[in-house]
């Protein structure tokens, strides 16, 4: 065995092939141009070039490929919402992530763990009674479970009744998960550029030229390239690029703090969330856990960790369960989180005619990545807005049609 | 701990105060049309460096203007919402025969 590792390490063979061809050349023109190389925009540039047979597509990236939100989330994917519109779209994004191993022929690590949100209240009680009948209308499996059934779901969870708040009920959705984020973006990458599909890396778009009402080319650090249509898909920076492009967006950014343990046994299998105590814990399948589910209190384009949001999570996830009072923490990280007022996307049209908008996902938008990218995708192949995602146009504001999962999105995930 | 120069009660804990959304001036309430308060109540400029805020003193109740960099995360100064609002804004009813 040591042997075959050290001829191995030795080998020409090693390190492996690389999983995508390394940026060339930029061209003077693409049929597409994607703004952002995270989660979203390699999905939505996978999709175009498998299904729609449209392979003239940039991806351009101003630091790394997925290092941007997609890298910094905590990987929880459920569709347990509250609205008709987001749970038919994020139930939708959950079946495409059962399969996405099978479609990438490469393993995402999706772990169909379910998720379990507290309700330390009767007003939570009642909103999860809610939230179960609209779920289980539509498909979704989610129900209200009690103080018994929590205990044998979570066997370690702190179910004492002289806790601060103590645990009354829970929401059960057996269809939560989780799953490798790098690989997501990576299946979705390595998909697009075997299709022909460029991946451009430190490659940040600076200007977009505008001429009657269409977007004509991009300015880059690397020079200005033309282009048939744009989609942006850059998360905390949506506010920023989109006003290269003139368009205002009713977005502010946050950032959004997480930490994680050294690993330990498996003890816990579901994702647990608490909106009360604005926590959320799980395990991962390397035994660190997760815990995650504060914002700071003011909009901030910065990325620092602070010692407040480690006081505050770590006593809440030591309510929840008391024995992580021993445990360690391995990292402290944030990410900007581009926040609607009504804690849903903003997707499709905006008013520059040949520019799509994949934007305003906040702490929630992991889970919706294969969706966003069969959905623009096939936006920007037919030019018509895919009726699952036509409730979350830019428009709805002018009208005072929102969307509110502010309820559902209460633990930042 | 984080401090924030209230304009009536000193440097205080961070911890004390709420953000309460970017300075914009208030669009006039007789005469703006339906998109363009839609615009001023969900729209932001969410910008990335120099900003004109309000924030306010919770435990005080006191509402007041900051200008904060938000990429360092640094206050350049607060100050009283009166250098910005020198004269009483009107807010009565539209007159009768500009509301039909
Ligand atoms: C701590 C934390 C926890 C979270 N937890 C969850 C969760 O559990 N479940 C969930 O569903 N969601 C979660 N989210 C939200 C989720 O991470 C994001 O909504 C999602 O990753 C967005 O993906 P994206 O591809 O749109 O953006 P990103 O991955 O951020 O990619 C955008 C890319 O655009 C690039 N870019 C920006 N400006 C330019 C430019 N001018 N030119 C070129 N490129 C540019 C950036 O470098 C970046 O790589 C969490 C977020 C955070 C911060």
């Amino acid at each position: 065995m040591p042997f075959g590792l050290l001829k191995y390490g030795l080998s020409s063979q090693y390190p492996a092939k690389h999983h995508f061809t390394p940026s060339k050349d930029l061209k003077k023109h693409y049929d597409v141009v994607i703004i952002g190389g995270g989660g979203h925009g390699a999905a939505i540039a996978y999709n175009l070039a498998k299904y729609h047979g449209i392979t003239n597509v940039a991806i351009l990236e101003k630091a790394y490929l997925g290092g941007g939100n997609t890298a910094r989330n905590t990987a929880v994917i459920r569709s347990n919402y509250l609205t008709e519109s987001g749970v038919k779209f994020y139930s939708e994004s959950v079946k495409l992530y059962n399969n996405l191993s099978n479609e990438f022929n490469y393993n995402v690590m999706m772990e169909n763990r379910g998720q379990l949100t507290l309700a330390h209240s009767d007003a939570a009680i009642r909103s999860f009674r809610w939230r179960a009948e609209v779920n289980q209308h539509m498909g979704v499996r989610s129900e209200l479970v009690d103080r018994q059934t929590i205990s044998e779901l979570v066997p370690n969870l702190n179910m004492s009744e002289d806790s601060r708040y103590p645990i009354l009920a829970g929401l059960w959705h057996a269809d939560g998960a989780t799953a490798r984020h790098d690989a997501v973006a990576w299946g979705y990458a390595k998909g697009a550029c075997d299709r022909g599909v460029e991946l451009h890396q430190l490659t940040e778009v600076e200007d977009i030229e505008i001429t009657s009402g269409r977007v004509t080319a991009v300015k880059t650090n690397r020079g200005k390239v033309e282009c048939g249509c744009v989609v942006q898909a850059v998360a905390g920076a949506s506010s920023i690029v989109a006003k290269k492009a003139g368009i205002p967006l009713p977005i502010h950014c946050y950032p959004l703090q997480a930490m994680v343990t050294q690993p330990y046994k498996p003890i816990l299998t579901p994702h647990v969330s608490s909106p009360q105590v604005h926590v959320y814990v799980h395990q991962t399948s390397r035994g660190e856990f997760v815990i995650g589910g504060g914002s700071d209190p003011y909009p901030l384009y910065n990325t620092r960790a602070t010692l407040d949001q480690r006081e505050s999570l770590s006593a809440a996830a030591m309510e929840l369960f008391p024995f992580l009072s021993q445990a360690r923490l391995l990292r402290q990280w944030a990410g900007t989180t581009d926040m609607t007022p009504d804690y849903s996307p903003i997707m499709g049209l905006s008013p520059v005619e040949n520019y799509y908008l994949d934007a305003g996902w906040g702490t929630w938008g992991f889970k919706a990545t294969p969706i966003c990218g069969v959905t623009m995708a096939e936006l920007v192949a037919t030019k018509k807005v895919p009726e699952i995602i036509r409730p979350f146009e830019l428009e709805r504001f002018y009208r005072f049609e929102q969307i509110n999962e502010a309820g559902a999105t209460a633990a930042s995930h | 701990m984080k401090l924030l120069t209230c304009p009536l009660n000193g440097s205080r804990n961070i911890a004390e105060f709420t953000y309460g959304g970017e300075y914009h001036a208030t669009p006039d309430h007789i005469s703006t049309s339906a998109r363009d308060w839609a615009e001023h109540v969900f729209f932001h400029d969410n910008a990335a460096g120099m900003v004109t805020e309000w924030w306010c003193h919770t435990a005080s109740s006191f509402w007041f203007l900051a200008e904060r960099n938000t990429i360092t995360d640094e206050v350049i100064r607060t100050f009283k919402a009166d250098e910005i609002y020198t004269e009483r804004i009107d807010f009565s009813a539209a007159k009768t025969e500009s509301r039909s």
